[in-house]
């Protein structure tokens, strides 16, 4: 089984980011990069797929020539080979669905796991956007995914509002992978070194002739304004009498 | 070219989520100059739902009831709503952005050649372009975003807007033929396994009580988070935390990667307030805190905190509101 997978490279979740002088975006000097959390576990989970029917993860990223760190952290927890598709700048979900559904056209893989969302833009668009271009079925937000016995579907269990829903999905398809689908593994030093030398494939927009012209422009980021901090109340009866003459809320 | 397409939800009826979107519908419809259009894809309960929607001011109630639209796929919905957008003659495409809303709406998009704009809070004005606000990075920050393209596709952010509130019934409902055949599908449900509960939901509750480590376990939130919502007819919530470590379910989850509320109450329980949870409950009218720790981050943005242990706070809690109510 044939599986890419995709590895956006995001600041680092736990940090602060801090809004750019002229408020266009944030600002990325010194910032530290990781891969994107959700799209770890897409590749963990191609991994273990891997594990038991056998085949190859490739890994796919958009982004500046550093991102072929994040892609390397993927060959080092196990996956095949990588490919970058190097931009300096943003570019908007929708190129870069386009770009993603032009290697898959050429990588022809059995099945594409991504992350449900970049934790940079949190758009959790690209997934839907690549099964759409490519015509084909699609599993978002997954937390469970067993391959069918013919090897021709995914049945995926999926976290929606209220519940959970299983569905079967046709091969070649597309999973977004959410939060509780899977453990990502550590890489461990040997698989560090081993993945230097793993076949990391460079490419462009250009080269795939895919536009990066954005269908959506950032006109403006700020920081949210602070809620400001409230009242320390001294015991219980002080808090349900301000809750009750003051909020009016019970 | 000037109307605005809101694609309803159902469940069990028409989803209260849906009424956000139509308010935002209204908005953008105005400055468009346009009208509001809805439609309602499914097999049951479409009729009903259409009927609901005349209430709400929208022009034209286009129900598409093909059978490959009995239960929802990203695939068909998509399919439905890009002819829906064709017969609406829509600028804008949107729908709440629930689990179903955020599935097939980018497929719209990809299909149509729209840009889309996820989970916006709000709908502005930047040097005479409409700028749509949503959050990033876990609502850290926010983006005004341009969509340069004739046609748009949004997601709406149902905590975000007021309710569409119910007037004189108008509109006319139309039947759409969307061509969803069910064989055609790549996709197929299998099964819904329904979370019940006998308490509202989480997204749309009024007060939510919610709660993190300082539980201690299973049995201490059962004995607190729980028993305290029950008193107040409340949705419960949790910190990603304690639903990593298997406490409650999964969908009990407030934050970034699970859900974004925004009660008129909030009352957090032994939960210190990472960012990714604040991101997720930050827009609640009033939130009270119950923390041991003096400088846990949550009692920095709380309207009303109290410094106590919560194992004797919610007894004492439980029985101050049994008194007024």
């Amino acid at each position: 089984m044939k599986i890419l997978c995709t590895a956006k490279r995001v600041p680092d979740p736990e940090i602060k980011l801090r809004v750019a002088g002229d408020g266009s975006g944030y600002v990325k000097d010194g910032v530290k990069w990781v891969v994107n959390p959700f799209d770890e576990i897409a590749v963990e989970e191609g991994l273990r797929l891997k594990e038991k029917h056998g085949g190859e993860v490739v890994v796919v990223s958009i982004g500046p020539a550093d991102a072929a760190q994040q892609v390397r952290q993927t060959l080092a927890m196990g996956a095949d080979r990588g490919v970058l598709v190097k931009h300096d700048g943003e570019v908007d979900s929708t190129a870069a669905a386009h770009a993603i559904a032009k290697i898959i056209a050429d990588e022809k893989p059995d099945l594409v796991i991504m992350g449900k969302q970049a934790v940079d833009y949190d758009a959790g668009q690209a997934g839907s956007m690549v099964a759409e271009l490519l015509g084909w079925g699609q599993a978002s937000y997954a937390s469970k995914v067993v391959v069918s016995e013919d090897g021709k579907s995914v049945r995926v269990t999926r976290e929606v509002d209220g519940g959970l829903e299983t569905i079967d999905v046709l091969l070649p398809g597309i999973v977004t992978a959410d939060l509780r689908l899977n453990e990502p593994r550590y890489a461990s030093l040997p698989s560090i070194m081993k993945a230097k030398k793993k076949p990391l494939k460079e490419t462009s927009f250009a080269e795939l002739g895919v536009d990066v012209t954005p269908k959506v422009k950032s006109l403006k980021v700020a920081e949210p304004p602070a809620r400001k901090a409230g009242q320390l109340v001294p015991d219980v009866p002080t808090l349900v009498k301000k809750l009750h003459d003051e909020a009016k809320v019970i | 070219m000037k109307n605005v397409l809101v694609v309803a939800e159902l469940k069990n009826g028409l989803r209260k989520t849906t009424l956000p979107a139509i308010t935002f519908a209204k908005q953008a419809a105005a400055k468009l100059g346009g009208q509001v259009h809805a439609l309602v894809c499914g097999v049951d309960d479409v009729a009903a739902a259409a009927e609901e929607l005349r209430k709400y001011g929208v022009a034209v109630v286009w129900t598409a009831t093909s059978p490959g639209l009995k239960n929802y796929t990203a695939e068909g919905f998509a399919k439905a709503a890009i002819a829906g957008a064709e017969a609406a003659q829509a600028a804008i495409v949107c729908a709440s952005a629930t689990a179903q809303g955020r599935d097939y709406l980018p497929r719209v998009a990809a299909k149509i050649g729209a840009g889309m704009a996820s989970d916006i809070t709000g709908l502005e004005d930047i040097g005479g372009k409409m700028a749509f606000k949503r959050p990033m990075f876990a609502g850290n920050l926010n983006q005004w975003v341009e969509i340069t393209t004739d046609r748009k596709v949004v997601s709406v952010r149902p905590t975000d807007f007021d309710a569409a509130q119910p007037g004189a019934v108008g509109g006319e409902v139309k039947s759409l033929d969307a061509g969803v055949d069910a064989a055609a599908l790549k996709t197929k449900f299998v099964e819904f396994a329904e979370v019940k509960s006998e308490r509202p939901e989480l997204a749309d509750a009024r007060i939510v009580v919610s709660g993190g480590r300082g539980t201690k376990g299973p049995e201490g939130y059962k004995e607190t988070v729980e028993v305290l919502a029950d008193v107040l007819g409340a949705a419960v919530g949790a910190t990603r935390a304690i639903v990593d470590a298997g406490w409650v379910p999964n969908d009990w989850q407030v934050g970034q990667t699970g859900k974004v509320v925004a009660p008129e109450l909030y009352i957090a329980l032994g939960l210190s307030g990472a960012i990714q949870h604040i991101a997720g409950m930050a827009g609640s009218k009033v939130i009270v805190a119950v923390n041991k720790d003096p400088d846990a981050p949550i009692l920095k943005i709380s309207d009303y905190g109290l410094v106590a242990d919560l194992f004797k706070v919610v007894p004492e809690l439980i029985a101050e509101i049994k008194k007024i109510q």
